[in-house]
């Protein structure tokens, strides 16, 4: 076994992609020489060669676009946006185009584009470097949005979303991009659409993804140690493709379900889970389903950024409500009622 | 370093014949013949000419089915016909082309299944034809964006030797957008084969060029990203085809994109739910209706004796078929089938969807 970091994965799949299929190209901006402002493609351009890593001029909508037609042409385009909030500008041509062409042409043509994206913050980035935008291309119909957790994910997600005939928009958690594990590769690849239990536990359901996957392991662990709660945690890995089965099963049998995400809470992906879970396990639950996320405020600066993210201690605060004495929740009310429900 | 003289489009549109159907005396003009625009031979003039014709007739019976409600909407490009006509005419066997919405005509030209390239318009689905099989792009409405898949597409082409070209068409107003400067830096940033067409109809539905631009022409929008640029009088076959027929030259050999901003005028309103005497004056309309390019050409090809009145006739007639077949076609009802909303979104349907599926499933059952 090796120890090999996250960044490392995503580099030898695209490696292994280059190699395995001459119709891969790697493209963006500061790929080439530089490797990415991440390293991602770090050495791409010098083993490949220029016509299958390269620069392009500084325009997302313009990558975005010039995939759409290397892709016409057979090409499987694997495009970097250097930043979240950088890739807004590709917005229609992921949307608009990117999106719908396989619906439009009624199933005649597929875009298999893979749309890079590093996204979400904890790495002390300036404003407009640490969006967590994953719910704008979730809300769009035609994307798969994908999300490794791990190095080992890291590598076989990105291999099958470069494989996939359907546009793949690949979020990668920055804040794990050094984080490492003891690998080998190549691991296997898997089809979408498979959540994975990452630890197993029989009081609560913690559903995530992405970069909070390892909080969600930190709070499990605190939780057993100082409140003898059996956390179990779910990582989504797929947003799109969606697995309720695992989901539902996993809530079904804690009967308690926290949906995290560091994306801010209002109008997201984690407020879709907890309705997902909520009209599947209605029955099998002994709380409301709550959600721990990100505030509904623009990314703060990153010596505020702590006050945003999601922590071991709000996840702990909000499992505590749970009700688990049959106490009713009042923490949504106002401090004036919270005494007349209890009573 | 590019030598900007070699980029810039001439002083005044390029033009070979009069609005009156005469050649310009002297020629177009020494600057146009500098660079190589020669006057096409007579049988493709009237191949141009034959397919103006059909392709009015087509934009006609179109603009006739919205008012019969067999076409949802109509983006009649009537008066643009040469513009529709010359660049595709030029195209040859590996060529991709990427359209717009108002370039059904070139559809048409191209020679496209009506009963497939009309589906969006008709409501049937939002494209009806195959764009690989075809090597055409679906008409877009989001305006300019085709200008990067004809710029990706053409870089594609060079990599896999096709020695294609990709013709893509834009708006007047569409110039204004992002993805259309994009597109032009993409193209010239690769050296892709790629030949913008600009059809400078004068208005952005209402919005007149003189909101749109301060630019001198819309040429020069191409000489900033360093492509070869030029303006041609698009109500001029001729000039249409010669300046088509040097781009296209231009970007196979190697030369990289070239931007062509077709002076001409939409003469019916931007589509058939559009009221355009808000915005424009009768005498306008009038005037450019003096300029035809269908009675521009065909009046120098009677006077020349390359076609015959007979001959008039016979392609009359041809467009009277090639109508009655489109009424036809776009006269029996659509068979739909609502399941197959949920086939084209994924290889394979998300469990989701196909719980969405058996929901439709069931309510149509009902029916």
């Amino acid at each position: 076994m090796t120890q090999t970091t996250f960044a490392q994965a995503l580099n030898r799949a695209l490696r292994d992609e280059l190699t395995a299929d001459e119709d891969v190209l790697v493209f963006g901006e500061d790929v080439g020489q530089l490797g990415g402002v991440f390293r991602i493609t770090d050495g791409l351009t010098r083993d490949f060669g220029e016509d299958r890593c390269f620069d392009t001029p500084l325009a997302e909508a313009g990558i975005a676009g010039f995939a759409v037609g290397l892709a016409l042409q057979g090409f499987r385009p694997v495009i970097e946006m250097q930043f979240d909030a950088f890739a807004y500008p590709a917005f229609e041509q992921i949307a608009s185009h990117i999106a719908k062409y396989r619906n439009r042409t009624r199933g005649k043509v597929n875009l298999p584009i893979v749309i890079r994206i590093p996204y979400g913050g904890g790495i002390g980035g300036v404003e407009h470097h640490c969006d967590s935008s994953e719910g704008y291309y979730a809300h769009t119909p035609g994307l798969q949005v994908v999300t490794p957790a791990t190095p080992g994910d890291a590598y076989s997600m990105l291999r099958e979303a470069i494989r996939n005939p359907d546009p793949v928009v690949f979020m990668e958690p920055k804040a794990l991009y050094w984080s490492k594990e003891d690998l080998d590769l190549p691991v296997e690849r898997e089809p979408f659409g498979q959540a994975a239990v990452r630890r197993e536990g029989s009081d609560v359901t913690l559903v995530t993804y992405g970069p909070q996957v390892a909080t969600a392991l930190k709070a499990a662990e605190v939780a057993a140690a100082e409140e003898d709660w059996d956390v179990e945690v779910v990582d989504l890995r797929t947003i799109v493709p969606f697995d309720d089965e695992t989901v539902a099963a996993s809530v079904r049998k804690t009967g308690r379900a926290v949906v995290l995400s560091e994306a801010q809470g209002f109008a997201g992906v984690a407020g879709e889970v907890a309705a997902r879970i909520s009209e599947r396990c209605f029955h099998s639950l002994a709380a409301p389903v709550l959600r721990v996320s990100g505030l509904d405020i623009p990314y703060p600066p990153p010596m505020l950024e702590h006050s945003y993210l999601p922590g071991v201690d709000r996840i702990l605060d909000t499992i505590a409500r749970l009700q688990w004495d049959d106490e009713p929740d009042t923490h949504h009310l106002p401090a004036s009622d919270r005494e007349q429900v209890s009573a | 370093m590019t030598d900007v003289q070699q980029l810039l489009p001439c002083s005044e549109p390029v033009r070979f014949l009069e609005p009156t159907g005469t050649l310009v005396a002297g020629g177009p003009g020494e600057e146009a013949s500098a660079r190589g625009y020669a006057m096409p031979e007579p049988e493709a003039l009237v191949e141009v000419w034959r397919n103006m014709v059909l392709g009015r007739r087509f934009d006609a019976q179109a603009t006739a089915l919205t008012k019969q409600g067999r076409l949802a909407v109509y983006p009649s490009s009537r008066g643009q016909d040469a513009c529709q006509v010359a660049p595709v005419l030029t195209m040859t066997g590996p060529d991709w082309l990427f359209p717009t919405y108002r370039d059904s005509m070139a559809l048409f030209v191209r020679g496209l299944n009506p009963a497939e390239s009309m589906a969006q318009l008709r409501g049937n689905w939002h494209s009806g034809y195959d764009p690989k099989a075809t090597q055409t792009g679906p008409q877009t409405t989001p305006l300019a964006t085709q200008a990067l898949h004809a710029a990706g597409a053409a870089y594609g082409m060079v990599r896999r030797g096709t020695g294609g070209v990709a013709l893509c068409y834009i708006g007047d107003g569409a110039t204004s957008e992002g993805d259309f400067h994009e597109g032009m830096n993409f193209a010239a940033v690769f050296n892709a084969p790629t030949v913008f067409v600009v059809q400078n109809n004068k208005y952005a539905i209402s919005v007149p060029l003189a909101k749109q631009t301060k630019a001198p022409s819309l040429a020069y929008k191409g000489v900033g990203y360093g492509v070869r640029s030029e303006q041609v009088d698009g109500n001029d076959p001729i000039a249409m085809l010669a300046v088509s027929r040097a781009a296209f030259e231009h970007a196979r050999s190697g030369g990289g994109p070239f931007l062509i901003e077709a002076h001409t005028y939409r003469m019916e309103a931007h589509t058939n739910a559009d009221d355009a005497t808000r915005y424009r004056s009768s005498d306008e309309v009038d005037e450019w209706v003096g300029r035809d390019p269908i009675v521009r050409l065909q009046t120098w090809l009677l006077a020349e004796g390359h076609i015959e009145d007979a001959t008039v006739e016979e392609v009359r007639a041809e467009g009277e078929e090639i109508a009655a077949r489109i009424r036809s076609i776009m006269n029996e009802d659509a068979v739909l089938d609502p399941m197959e909303l949920f086939e084209h979104v994924y290889a394979e349907p998300t469990p989701q969807l196909r719980e969405q599926a058996a929901m439709v499933a069931a309510e149509e059952a009902l029916r």
